[in-house]
């Protein structure tokens, strides 16, 4: 931990974009989420962190909705994009994860060519107009990702052929490549080494001038070195939010203490 | 002895050697189990297979020669006048197995003692009377040649019997012995029964293939018959199937094969989209509660005959499809027709496509499906871009699969498509397919050495050529498949 540099952050209030009020999730008779109130800001980096289990992804799957398609999942409480309750029936949960991207904590390329993979949500939702404008699209989020020197020249190999961090950055070339306002991004670091560690953390800085960015991570370098604010959950509870400098070098919470000092776990 | 007993023994040996090798393994490390190599059961089964195994290898081998072997000492006892007399060498051969069957089962009946059937003789009594008493019918007399020959026929069947048993459980005896002297603390008998299950799994693949092996060669030779009386070319170019057994008949493929394929297209095209469709629903967008309604009772369609399918065919769809449709757009007044048949196939087929895709449409892993939604695509993108791509070579294997049921169907196409053989393009004409006429070829009075039932082998060839082509053309779209996306 004595490497933990806590950055310079710009602590100027960016506009609310993102808004979790009493959210409760449960699986069948799992209480996973015990009423949880978390703001997500425009611009900017959040981490979720916690020990395994205490429910960062559940929360996050909220959060575009991804937990509708597990059948015994039930969310409780209100969560707003933009001021408007996500869980309300007019909602489009389709529309809404366009504008909420996920990368998910296991790679899951598609049975289809890196290229494929990568346009695959543009041209769903028609983001280009030809192919030299998808072209584009495909080597700008490559690029982000830190994928692209390994990839142009094998475009049109399958995806699943890639080594399982390359698939990773994949993924997050494929969220990227969408254009969403808000990224969801569960422990996209953990397949990667040192140095696509830093490349795809530089890409979240990079991603922060324009959207905001949640990423729930075990690496409290990771948290300290990218994000401005830092959740941190406990068995469902959300135990300490705050700015995260404030919660690396000051917690209010014993709980959050003890966790990052690496007492518990 | 009779065979069962023997094998009963050679089993039995093969428990006790379990036992005892298990109980020597376990000796031998001084009753510390954790000193043995392998676990004591390791020990008991290598023990118990060496036993076995080789027991009953020889057994079955034997049992496939011996009679090769006595058939060819009789055959030679023969004369030729006595096989001029019968009319052909394997009638006679017949009549000396059926007297010898015949005396034994007289012996077992308690009708004759062992001695007094060693003593016959043609002369001194009519042996078809006593053979008819215990419930063996024979065509003529016994001539003392073949009564001669039966008799020597069980002689020679005995002593190979009792050499056969004697030579197994000393096998097994034998195998017992040394694998039980092996027996010992550091033998690694695991590593062994390792070994023998692989043999097994080995023998037991072997033994398919030697099957298909088998099938094929049999066609093959009865099909090189066929093709000795008649032309080739006339067979597969010709264009009239015209059967006659008083010869000069025509029997051309083409009219059966295009019937075949005609049905059989009709058929997947009835059946692919309505099960692929069904199987969509079932896994994609059915709750739990309805897909465990919807399943089995789509799935009872295959339990229906085929038989049932035919009837069908023949009293409802025929009728119904000839009034609405053949005759009011004047396209012909049968009610047997390509269609009626090529529906009701597509019917039967349904199942096979919905239950077969839907299991493999459910083994796509749920990942995939959240890395689409996560991207905002709709539940019928998922479906077309991620699911199906990724269930593809599963489902080309289940369109392939009921393409070849509906190649060899034979029921519905007799009661849907009737037998008469056309090569036409209208899909209300009776037409029928190869597998019809390989029926009608060989059932009734038919003389083997005729083309006009040897055709039946060469279709029957055909038939297999073509179903290998379209499975070895699915593995061929599987593999390009695979290598492109996995
Ligand atoms: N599909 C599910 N069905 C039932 N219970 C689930 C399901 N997914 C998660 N849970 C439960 O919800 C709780 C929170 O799980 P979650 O995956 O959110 O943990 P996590 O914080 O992401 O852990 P990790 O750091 O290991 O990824 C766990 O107790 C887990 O067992
Ligand atoms: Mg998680």
């Amino acid at each position: 931990m004595n490497d933990m540099r806590v950055v310079e952050r710009d602590v100027d209030i960016n506009e609310l974009k993102m808004k979790a009020r009493d959210v409760d999730v449960f699986y069948g008779d799992i209480h996973a989420i015990k009423n949880v109130d978390v703001d997500i800001e425009d611009k900017t980096v959040t981490a979720f962190i916690g020990p395994s289990g205490c429910g960062k992804s559940t929360f996050l799957r909220c959060l575009n909705r991804m937990n509708d398609t597990i059948d015994i999942c039930r969310v409780t409480g209100t969560i707003t994009l933009d001021n408007e309750d996500i869980y309300d029936p007019k909602v489009d949960p389709v529309q809404l994860r366009a504008k909420v991207g996920m990368v998910f904590q296991k790679p899951n390329p598609f049975p289809k060519s890196i290229y494929d993979n990568v346009a695959y949500g543009p041209r769903i939702h028609g983001l280009s107009s030809n192919k030299a404008d998808l072209d584009q699209i495909v080597e700008r989020s490559l690029r982000r990702a830190a994928l692209w020197n390994e990839a142009k020249d094998r475009l049109n190999e399958p995806g699943t052929g890639l080594s399982g961090g390359q698939q990773q950055r994949l993924c997050i070339a494929r969220a990227v490549a969408t254009n969403p306002e808000v990224l969801l991004m569960d422990e996209p670091c953990s397949a990667l080494d040192p140095i696509a560690t830093a490349q795809v953390e530089e890409l979240i800085d990079e991603l922060r001038s324009q959207y905001s960015v949640v990423i729930v991570t075990h690496s409290m370098q990771q948290a300290a070195r990218v994000s401005q604010k830092t959740a941190f959950f406990h068995l469902g509870e959300l135990v300490e939010f705050g700015e995260t400098g404030h919660i690396f070098t000051n917690p209010d919470d014993p709980r959050t203490e003890s966790y990052i000092t690496g007492r518990i776990g | 002895m009779p065979l069962l007993w023997t094998l009963t023994i050679v089993l039995l040996l093969g428990a006790a050697g379990y036992v005892l090798g298990r109980r020597r393994a376990i000796a031998s490390a001084g009753g510390d189990v954790r000193l043995l190599h392998s676990l004591p059961g390791y020990y008991g089964t290598n023990v118990a297979m060496f036993t076995i195994v080789p027991a009953l290898l020889v057994l079955s081998v034997w049992m496939l020669i011996q009679p090769m072997i006595i058939q060819s000492q009789i055959t030679a006892m023969i004369s030729d006048s006595a096989i001029e007399a019968a009319g052909s060498r394997d009638l006679v051969m017949t009549d000396v197995r059926r007297v010898a069957n015949g005396l034994d089962s007289a012996i077992a009946e308690g009708g004759l003692t062992e001695d007094e059937a060693r003593a016959l003789r043609t002369d001194s009594s009519d042996i078809r009377a006593r053979l008819a008493e215990t419930g063996v019918a024979l065509g003529g007399d016994v001539t003392p040649e073949v009564l001669n020959a039966a008799q020597q026929y069980r002689t020679l069947s005995r002593t190979g019997n009792l050499l056969l048993s004697a030579t197994v459980l000393v096998l097994a005896g034998l195998g017992l012995g040394y694998a039980y002297s092996r027996t010992h603390q550091e033998f690694r008998a695991r590593n062994a029964v390792e070994r023998a299950i692989l043999s097994i799994l080995m023998l037991a693949s072997t033994i398919a293939i030697l099957t298909t092996v088998g099938i094929v060669f049999s066609m093959l030779f009865e099909t090189f018959n066929f093709f000795q009386l008649y032309p080739w070319q006339d067979f597969f170019f010709g264009l009239e199937w015209r059967p006659s057994f008083e010869g000069g008949s025509d029997l051309g493929l083409i009219p059966l094969l295009w019937g075949t394929i005609y049905i059989s297209i009709i058929a997947l095209l009835v059946s692919v989209p309505i099960g692929l469709f069904a199987a969509i629903y079932m896994a994609e967008y059915s709750s739990k509660r309805t897909r465990s309604i919807v399943k089995p009772l789509i799935e009872v369609l295959a339990g229906i005959p085929t038989i049932v399918y035919g009837l069908f065919a023949l009293i409802t769809v025929g009728p119904m499809l000839r009034d609405y449709f053949a005759e009011p757009l004047g396209l012909g007044t049968s009610s047997s027709s390509v269609m009626t048949a090529g529906i009701v196939m597509g019917i039967m087929l349904i199942p096979f496509i919905s239950s077969l895709s839907d299991d493999i449409i459910n083994a796509v892993p749920q990942s995939l499906r959240d890395g689409s939604y996560g991207l905002g695509a709709t539940q019928s993108e998922t479906v077309k871009q991620v699911i199906l791509p990724a269930a593809l070579p599963g489902i080309v294997g289940a369109v392939l699969l009921a393409a070849s049921r509906a190649i060899g169907e034979t029921m519905i196409v007799v009661l849907g498509a009737g037998a008469a053989a056309r090569l036409d393009l209208n899909p209300f004409e009776a037409m029928t397919t190869v597998t019809v006429k390989i029926v009608g070829q060989l059932t009734g009075d038919t003389d083997f050495s005729s083309p006009e039932a040897l055709v039946a082998f060469a279709l029957g060839l055909t038939l297999f050529v073509i179903t290998l082509g379209l499975n070895v053309f699915a593995l061929y779209i599987v593999r390009k498949y695979r290598e492109q996306y996995e």
